[in-house]
């Protein structure tokens, strides 16, 4: 008995994609602005490396132009207050759960991961990002009296949640009286774009979320504005390098979401069947592309081959396939650019000397697809114990016990 | 899906492999059993049961799932009639319209056979004569199994002698309460050699065994005293099959796998209604046991309303429409 394919429906994407005729402006002052000089540039699907649709590439003018309305909204945003504010926000809660369906699907189709991970855990956890926070909204005179509004927040997001990561950034703000300017990861801004429709939908003011599209030179641009009293970005640990030191000095606020290279600890007397399965959830959930996945496997020196051996089984069984594809469990990375930086570091890893695995199954040919892959004994001092690799790769090592609050290898 | 491999043997005695002839007692294969519960409910929802089969693969998923059901009565009120009007399903478990438009007239589909109460076993085989269906009656004091060990075996040789070739015995609870190990590895052990050729499904009652790592436990003693079949629950209990405490038994059977190289089959049994939930467990065997375990040799779902359902769902393939339950024969 196999599986068949249960692919969910992406027409009403489609619909919403050529409403626009696959050609998207930026979000300002309510309205679509058409790119000042700059152009357009493409996105894709990178489970069948097709292309969606035409998204501005944002210039300074741009950036400029968004901050200023978002200064001008933002004064009369304060002065509705906390309650009116919470009603904006609901709202904008009830349309996403509206659309979730719709945003679900477009969120596959333009990250490359798996629709029943859009459709059970970012779009319901986006919707209820609004729901808590207009609840902050609401209390804020009663409960945070002393606390006011920065004013315009410049945000910038990755590509891994596209949409979850707009809503960590934009329902908090806006429910303290703050008004963004918001730019998405240049492979994801589509999700954001059917935002921008629905903060249209919930009659949101003119100005207080603006949408500018673009790469670094977009994200440089909004950084260095005048106008924004506060940079919120979630990204690589390189750029946020970048971004702190040119930030340093301007009086600007900064909250910072970096990389990681989180350990997953096993001792010798852990459920190893349920260890694998947390294994699964920790690296393979969203093909890795995670700052907090349980990427460095460290397990106790007597149980290590038995789990080694375990999680290889059910490697075997790991599908890798179209992201709308509901039998699936690995969509596609995100970008060709992504594929080649994890290959980088794999081959690294084994020019190191570590021992690489990967199941035998293929990936599919036509898409953006890395091989779920499991490095063994692999060295603490070695490259790929150390650097993020963010991606579908578990780099595992053993140790021998535990002394104190410390693993000895 | 080939017509063959669903009208293959469903005797015990046609298996194509060797039966599990269980191992002696040995502590060492308890040792290291610890199931952590949290992390066991946690799996099921996303990674598992929420694959969805779609169209004329869900249909050819529901087929499998009737070839594998123990169509099963066992109710105080049950009448020679009612067993016979059972039985009768079984053998013919599908309306002919819907397997013609399914172009499987010729598959021989039946149930994996059909439980019952021991008295009422010579009804059964008025109509299955010697049609090859299994009949599996419950035993060792249903469900309770609060009686003596003697009369336990006696019941047994008893139901075996009367014609069943598959025994669906209840261990005793209160020896995996009293963690007696070993004890009741002898009380299985007797049972299965009180059954003969007969196969020997042992009920763990899951929903009075209060841990994931008892339930483990009792698995392994189950099968090393040499069961065919660990199945769930008698369906009588509060609580019966749920996919978290089949997901900690097939692990067991896995493990027991890899350990003896015997294969083992497992029995989800009470609350299975839905033609939905009989696919969340045939998906849930692909998954941790793989399509080996996905025959009536090695895999039943106890249930009696599920058939009408998987019935009701085909329909809907076939037509495009729903019909009231009772539009389709007793089953």
């Amino acid at each position: 008995m196999e599986y068949g394919p249960a692919p969910e429906s992406a027409s009403e994407a489609n619909a919403f994609l050529d409403r626009f005729q696959r050609q998207f402006d930026h979000y300002i002052n309510g309205a679509w602005h058409t790119p000042s000089e700059a152009g357009y540039f493409e996105v894709i699907n990178p489970s069948d490396k097709q292309p969606l649709a035409q998204v501005a590439q944002g210039s300074e003018q741009d950036v400029d132009a968004a901050v200023k309305a978002a200064q001008k909204a933002q004064r009369d945003w304060v002065k509705i207050g906390g309650h009116a504010r919470a009603r904006f926000l609901y709202a904008l809660a009830r349309q996403i759960q509206k659309h979730a369906r719709l945003f679900a699907v477009l969120e596959a189709m333009d990250n490359g991961k798996p629709i029943r991970e859009t459709r059970d855990i970012d779009i319901p956890l986006v919707a209820r990002h609004f729901y808590h926070h207009a609840g902050w909204a609401q209390v804020m005179d009663a409960t945070l009296p002393d606390y006011e509004a920065i004013g315009v927040v410049g945000q910038i997001i990755p590509w891994n949640f596209p949409l979850l990561m707009l809503s960590w950034k934009i329902a908090p703000a806006l429910a303290m009286g703050n008004t963004v300017v918001l730019k998405p990861a240049e492979y994801t801004p589509l999700t954001a774009l059917l935002f921008a429709e629905i903060c249209d939908f919930a009659g949101l003011p003119k100005g207080v979320v603006n949408i500018v599209t673009g790469d670094g030179r977009t994200g440089a641009a909004l950084v260095q504005h005048e106008g924004v009293q506060k940079i919120a970005f979630t990204g690589s640990t390189e750029v946020g390098k970048i971004i702190r030191r040119a930030v340093a000095g301007s009086g600007k606020k900064l909250s910072l979401e970096l990389g990681g290279k989180s350990p997953f600890i096993v001792f010798e007397d852990a459920d190893l069947d349920s260890v694998v399965e947390g294994v699964v959830d920790a690296i393979w959930f969203n093909q890795g592309q995670v700052c907090c996945a349980g990427s460095r496997l460290l397990v106790q020196e007597s149980v290590a081959d038995k789990l080694y051996a375990k999680i290889r089984q059910r490697m075997e069984k790991l599908i890798v396939g179209n992201a709308l594809d509901k039998c699936i469990d690995i969509g596609a990375v995100v970008d060709k650019v992504q594929i080649q930086t994890i290959d980088a570091l794999v081959q690294q890893g084994i020019a190191e000397g570590n021992t690489v695995w990967q199941p035998s199954p293929a990936c599919p040919a036509n898409g953006f697809y890395y091989p779920p892959t499991l490095f063994t004994e692999v060295s603490p001092s070695s490259t790929i114990a150390q650097e993020e690799i963010f991606g579908p790769v578990l780099v595992a090592m053993s140790f021998r016990s535990h002394k104190g609050r410390c693993i000895s290898q | 899906m080939t017509a063959t491999n669903l009208s293959a043997g469903k005797h015990p005695k046609d298996a194509p492999f060797e039966r599990n002839p269980g191992a002696s007692f040995d502590t060492s294969f308890l040792e290291n059993i610890q199931v952590n519960r949290s992390a066991v409910n946690d799996v099921q929802p996303l990674s598992r049961a929420a694959y969805r089969e779609e169209k004329e693969w869900q249909a050819a998923w529901l087929l499998k799932a009737i070839t594998c059901i123990d169509l099963t009565t066992l109710a105080g009120d049950d009448t020679r009639g009612n067993v016979m009007r059972l039985c009768a399903k079984a053998l013919d478990p599908v309306r002919h319209d819907l397997l013609a438009a399914l172009g499987m007239e010729e598959a021989g589909i039946t149930t994996g056979a059909v439980c019952v109460y021991h008295n009422l076993i010579p009804f059964a085989k008025e109509v299955i004569g010697n049609k090859g269906l299994p009949i599996a009656a419950v035993s060792t004091g249903f469900p309770a199994g609060k009686i003596t060990l003697e009369d336990k075996i006696e019941e047994i040789e008893k139901s075996v002698a009367a014609g069943a070739t598959e025994i669906d015995i209840v261990i005793s609870r209160d020896l995996v309460l009293n963690a007696k190990w070993e004890e009741l590895y002898h009380e299985v052990a007797l049972c299965r050699k009180a059954c003969g050729d007969a196969h020997l499904k042992t009920i763990l009652a899951t929903g009075e065994i209060p841990t994931y790592t008892q339930v483990a436990k009792a698995s392994m003693v189950s099968m090393m005293a040499g069961s065919d079949f660990i199945k769930t629950s008698t369906g009588k209990e509060s609580v019966n099959a749920t996919l978290p405490v089949s997901l900690v038994m097939l692990r067991m059977i896995r493990a027991y796998h890899e350990m003896t190289g015997y294969k083992v089959g497992f029995k989800p049994a009470g609350g299975i209604q839905k033609a939905k939930q009989s696919l969340d467990w045939l998906i849930l065997i692909k998954e941790e046991l793989g399509n080996e375990w996905l025959t009536p040799h090695l895999f039943r779902f106890g249930a009696s309303s599920l058939l009408g359902d998987i019935e009701r769902q085909l329909e809907h393939f076939v037509t495009g429409s729903y019909s009231a339950a009772f539009r389709h024969p007793m089953g």
